[in-house]
């Protein structure tokens, strides 16, 4: 059994669905993400938060998978500010859908200061209507220094760490983000994040405390088993039944229930 | 936690898997020596081999290290996004122009 707690499944077909479920999945949430193509309108958001909040959920249950989402604008889209705010205020529209967690995946993407403009504000919506925040930080080289002033601005807006996961750590990121109190994801890509193995010495290394894995699937080179996979590297390593439970389904469990809307069988 | 296996398990586990990934470095190196020009200098093969020195000095953390390795680590915002992209590393004269 195991919760996915970063898939972008609009991106995913329905099989997708059927093998997560065969694996274990018993509960998914789904961040608004990057469509592969800037959209041109408010409206295209809206109706694409109408897909993640109505359709998602429905398409899932097919396969008793819970769905969950996250909403905001993605930094990739954040260089036009204009168009970022037109969507900000669309999104407390969507606050009543009860499947709604909170914001996200917000944060930076190459670190530009109109990035920053749109995250800070993101904060802001977030603190002001007391919701869950869920990060994506920056691929690749601009990792690091994202991941940093990320944590500066959302501590300079006062948010509470414990209601903030910094997603996609890897071996560089990660002891930062847990030192300052947030949770931290790692995200399991074959080329550009962690590997099952490489996520597997992470908990080694750092503990399992605050820490989840999920497979942030998409319309990339992506895996959306990679949760169980993980759980198996764990496995054949011959580390604890409760250890890999913690990581796969307790963690995402615990710091999603703040939101006071998520839920998950407590068995299979 | 630790971990359970011993040095052994390890190499079991896991040497033909990584065996088969120095074979693949090996070859990248290989084509990109016989390659033709333009592309002698380009910056994110020097930033693989200049990681190969961590890999091998023996040191903890290797990982971290490379990845540190590859990051930029300025501390500001850049004033206007230039790409959507990620390129893997940063010119390693642009860590040194630092």
């Amino acid at each position: 059994m195991y919760i996915d707690p970063h898939v972008h499944m609009v991106s995913r077909t329905t099989d997708d669905y059927q093998r997560m479920a065969l694996a274990g999945c018993v509960a998914i949430t789904e961040p608004a993400f990057w469509a592969g193509y800037d959209r041109s309108t408010a409206q295209g958001f809206h109706d694409y938060f109408r897909m993640l909040t109505d359709f998602e959920p429905r398409r899932a249950a097919q396969f008793g998978i819970r769905h969950h989402t996250w909403l905001c604008i993605n930094p990739k889209e954040s260089e036009d500010v204009g168009l970022a705010r037109e969507v900000l205020s669309i999104i407390p529209t969507f606050l009543e859908c009860k499947t709604v967690l909170g914001i996200g995946e917000i944060g930076l993407n190459k670190n530009s200061r109109n990035e920053m403009t749109v995250l800070e504000e993101h904060i802001a919506l977030a603190l002001k209507h007391n919701l869950l925040i869920l990060v994506h930080t920056p691929h690749l080289e601009d990792k690091l220094k994202g991941t940093h002033l990320i944590m500066d601005a959302l501590r300079n807006q006062g948010a509470d760490p414990g209601r903030v996961l910094i997603d996609h750590v890897e071996e560089h990121t990660v002891r930062a983000v847990l030192d300052r109190g947030f949770w931290a994801g790692m995200t399991l890509y074959p080329d550009t994040k962690c590997t099952p193995q490489r996520a597997a010495d992470i908990f080694e290394m750092h503990g399992t405390d605050r820490l989840w894995i999920n497979s942030a699937g998409d319309w990339g080179v992506s895996d959306p088993l990679a949760v169980p996979k993980c759980q198996d590297e764990l496995r054949r390593r011959g580390h604890l039944l409760e250890t890999i439970r913690k990581v796969s389904y307790d963690n995402p469990r615990t710091f999603l229930s703040q939101s006071g809307r998520f839920s998950a069988p407590d068995r299979a | 936690m630790g971990t359970p296996l011993t040095k052994q398990a390890v190499a079991d586990l896991y040497f033909l898997e990584h065996r088969a990934k120095v074979l693949d470095l090996a070859a990248f190196l290989d084509r990109f020596d016989r390659a033709s020009e333009p592309g002698a200098d380009d910056f994110r093969v020097q930033a693989l081999t200049a990681a190969l020195g961590l890999v091998l000095d023996g040191q903890p953390e290797r990982a971290r290290r490379v990845l540190e390795l590859w990051s930029d680590h300025s501390t500001q915002p850049i004033e206007r996004a230039p790409m959507k992209g990620a390129l893997g590393a940063m010119p390693l004269d642009a860590r040194e122009r630092r």
